[in-house]
């Protein structure tokens, strides 16, 4: 295949010329490949590497012990880890759905209406993603502290588990991930002729029906979409969280660096493991979800 | 008001800004008719139907529909529908859903929807889509099923822009013929946007010409094709020769007018034009004759040399030079085979036209020619 772009010349070419015509299109197609192998494997072999290292039987990262699998057994049966996860998906749902409803009516007023300052607003809305995780950590911080909001937890009890989950973490979570959302749901709705908002309302739809029968249907493989990646984006944070959660206060991206810090132990490959394998099958769902929307797929390609 | 109208359009203005899209249009549809809104793209036309369907508010001037004043009423309050250029349907929906979804909103009941969707479909040629998507769909049969999902409503007026665009030509004959077929099974005026001026001269009962937001002339095919009021619509409907001259006065009831290229001609009086004034003579090609040799002192006779002919099947286009950069296109009917062509390049002849075949237009007056455009129904 690689050397098929020189075969129509061959004709009019001498022999020699045709022969290394033939090598340097087989050397371009040799080059590419390899090239591209050996970027997948500078992005998963450290994830390859992590997940056999799961199952190490032995106290340390870098020896092989055999295999086993004491290191989840190990996992399961700590309270700690078990609060930690909790805390990570109760942050991650809640602030998931806040974050999809006002990124979503964000996205519609930027897409649909017209506005003084909607300009600025357009830009003011995608900042999060611009500026970097640690300057908007110390933001969060600092205004957390000047409003008085504080750490003040909220107390839940959630399968026995008593929860104290600080507002401010999820405020923190709501507030990266309204961006995120917005650029997702904007893009569906870019792409869907106006006219069918027309057409409805044509057929004696008003606002409210349009926007339910037509409008939100159409925008929900966005929606989904956008969610899912709320939902990754906030369990794997953990500069924001580490930052607007005050002491003692542990999600599960905030626990692994708490153990790193003491020692790394197999127990840290277990939990990544699952913690990828988990955010692998997110995507696959939401992939899953977008096949199954009608119209065109929304493009979430923002990594 | 008079309720024997469907639509009518009083001093309409529509500003975007600074840009004016329709000027102080008045117009009469009656009710039952096929109008055409017929003119470039950015004359308006669009702009006049999405006001009446209540999707563009007028700046100036008042709207009725059946006789009542539509003000500010948004589009679900308004007793019309519209087939969209892109169709429009819910892709998220199916056939039965699309077509019955003004029903819907509408609160009939089940029973009612489903057997007005199966006789809307059945009148479309579309009976047993129903479960389809519109996606499965071709584009003759989306287009069918805009036009079941606008018509199930009974709608006092039919919007239609530009509805068979995005058809492959052949596709559009037939659909031209369908549609009129099917306006006059139903009953229901319907208000065509297209700039394709043979699909409004085949459809339509009157066609209103439009060009820079103004409603230039109004009339049936044959009135804006045989008189056209303006050179524009000369222009934009069919193809015409322009010749340019001066009018030297009258004769018989005629304008005589001396041609720049030499020669007098005499033509038809559409407008009052005084003596001495610059004018633009209108002549369609296919009522030029064209006759070997010099003139022999018949009216409206000029001498001329073949240029170029051109055999198109059904006709054979010839082009005369007569003088000072001025060509006349003449069309004959190819009525017997074999018969070659009169003229071959490079002939002197004779071009020559009926007094009534010719239109004259003032120069200076072409921009405000549509200074009265409405003449009423």
């Amino acid at each position: 295949m690689s050397s098929s772009p020189s075969a129509p010349e061959a004709k009019q070419r001498p022999p020699h010329r045709d022969l290394r015509g033939a090598l340097r299109a087989h050397l371009g197609g040799m080059l590419l490949s390899s090239h591209a192998v050996l970027l997948y494997i500078f992005l998963y072999l450290p994830i390859v590497v992590l997940v056999v290292f799961s199952f190490n039987d032995s106290r340390f990262l870098a020896k092989w012990g055999g295999a086993t699998f004491r290191w989840y057994g190990e996992l399961a049966g700590d309270t700690q880890v078990a609060y930690a996860l909790w805390n990570s998906l109760f942050i991650a749902v809640l602030s998931t759905f806040i974050s999809t409803v006002i990124g979503t009516l964000a996205a519609m007023a930027m897409e649909r209406y017209r506005f003084h300052g909607q300009l600025a607003m357009d830009a003011l809305l995608y900042l999060p993603i611009i500026i970097p995780d640690i300057a908007m950590a110390i933001m969060l911080l600092i205004w957390f502290n000047l409003s008085g909001v504080g750490f003040t937890p909220w107390k839940v009890e959630l399968f026995g588990l008593r929860l104290a989950v600080p507002y401010s973490v999820i405020i923190g979570h709501v507030s990266f991930n309204i961006s995120f959302v917005a650029i997702v749901v904007r893009a569906r709705l870019a792409d869907m002729d106006r006219a069918l908002e027309e057409a409805a309302q044509d057929l004696y739809a008003n606002s409210w029906q349009t926007f339910r029968r037509v409008l939100l249907p159409m925008m929900m493989p966005g929606i989904v979409a956008g969610a899912l990646l709320a939902f990754t984006l906030s369990m794997d944070d953990f500069v924001i969280t580490f930052f607007t959660s005050g002491a003692g206060f542990n999600t599960l991206t905030v626990y692994v660096f708490g153990l790193v810090k003491k020692g790394v132990t197999p127990k840290i490959n277990a939990i990544s493991t699952l913690m990828v394998v988990f955010s692998l099958a997110l995507v696959g769902l939401a992939r899953l979800l977008q096949k199954g929307g009608e119209g065109a797929p929304v493009d979430v390609d923002l990594f | 008001m008079s309720a024997s109208y469907a639509v009518e359009l009083v001093s309409v203005t529509k500003r975007f800004g600074e840009v004016v899209a329709v000027r102080d249009m008045t117009l009469r549809i009656p009710d039952g008719e096929f109008f055409s809104l017929l003119g470039p793209s950015g004359c308006g036309k669009t702009t006049t139907l999405r006001m009446i369907g209540g999707f563009e508010m007028p700046s100036r001037g008042e709207i009725f529909i059946g006789g009542e004043p539509q003000g500010y009423r948004p589009p679900y309050q308004r007793p019309v529908n519209t087939v969209f250029q892109s169709y429009a349907l819910f892709p998220h929906m199916t056939v039965y859903e699309n077509v019955a979804f003004g029903l819907e909103m509408r609160g009939v009941s089940r029973e009612d929807i489903r057997r007005r969707v199966a006789e809307a479909l059945d009148m479309v040629r579309l009976a047993g889509m129903e479960r389809r998507r519109p996606s499965q769909l071709s584009g003759g049969q989306q287009q069918r099923v805009a036009l079941a999902r606008a018509l199930i409503n009974r709608p006092k007026v039919l919007l239609l822009d530009e509805p068979l665009g995005a058809l492959d030509l052949k596709l559009r004959k037939a659909m031209q013929l369908e549609l009129k077929q099917l306006q006059h099974r139903v009953g229901i005026t319907f208000v065509y946007v297209t700039h394709d001026q043979e699909e409004a001269l085949t459809m339509s009962d009157r066609i209103a010409v439009m060009n820079h937001g103004l409603v230039l002339q109004v009339g049936t095919a044959e009135e804006i094709y045989e008189h056209p009021n303006c050179r524009f619509v000369a222009d934009f409907i069919g193809e015409t020769n322009f010749l340019h001259g001066t009018i030297a006065g009258r004769r018989q009831g005629a304008l005589e007018v001396t041609l720049d290229v030499g020669g007098t001609v005499l033509a038809q009086a559409g407008q009052d034009i005084g003596r001495g004034q610059p004018v633009t003579l209108a002549v369609r090609p296919e009522r030029v004759r064209l006759s070997p040799g010099l003139p022999g002192g018949e009216v409206n006779a000029l001498s001329g040399t073949v240029e170029d002919v051109v055999y198109t099947g059904v006709a054979t286009t010839y082009w005369v030079a007569l003088g000072q950069g001025e060509r006349l296109m003449v069309r004959q009917q190819n009525e017997q085979i074999g018969a070659g062509p009169v003229a071959e390049r490079g002939e002197k002849v004779t071009v020559s036209w009926p007094v009534d075949a010719a239109s004259v237009f003032a120069q200076a007056s072409e921009a405000q020619a549509q200074a009265a455009p409405e003449a009423g129904a």
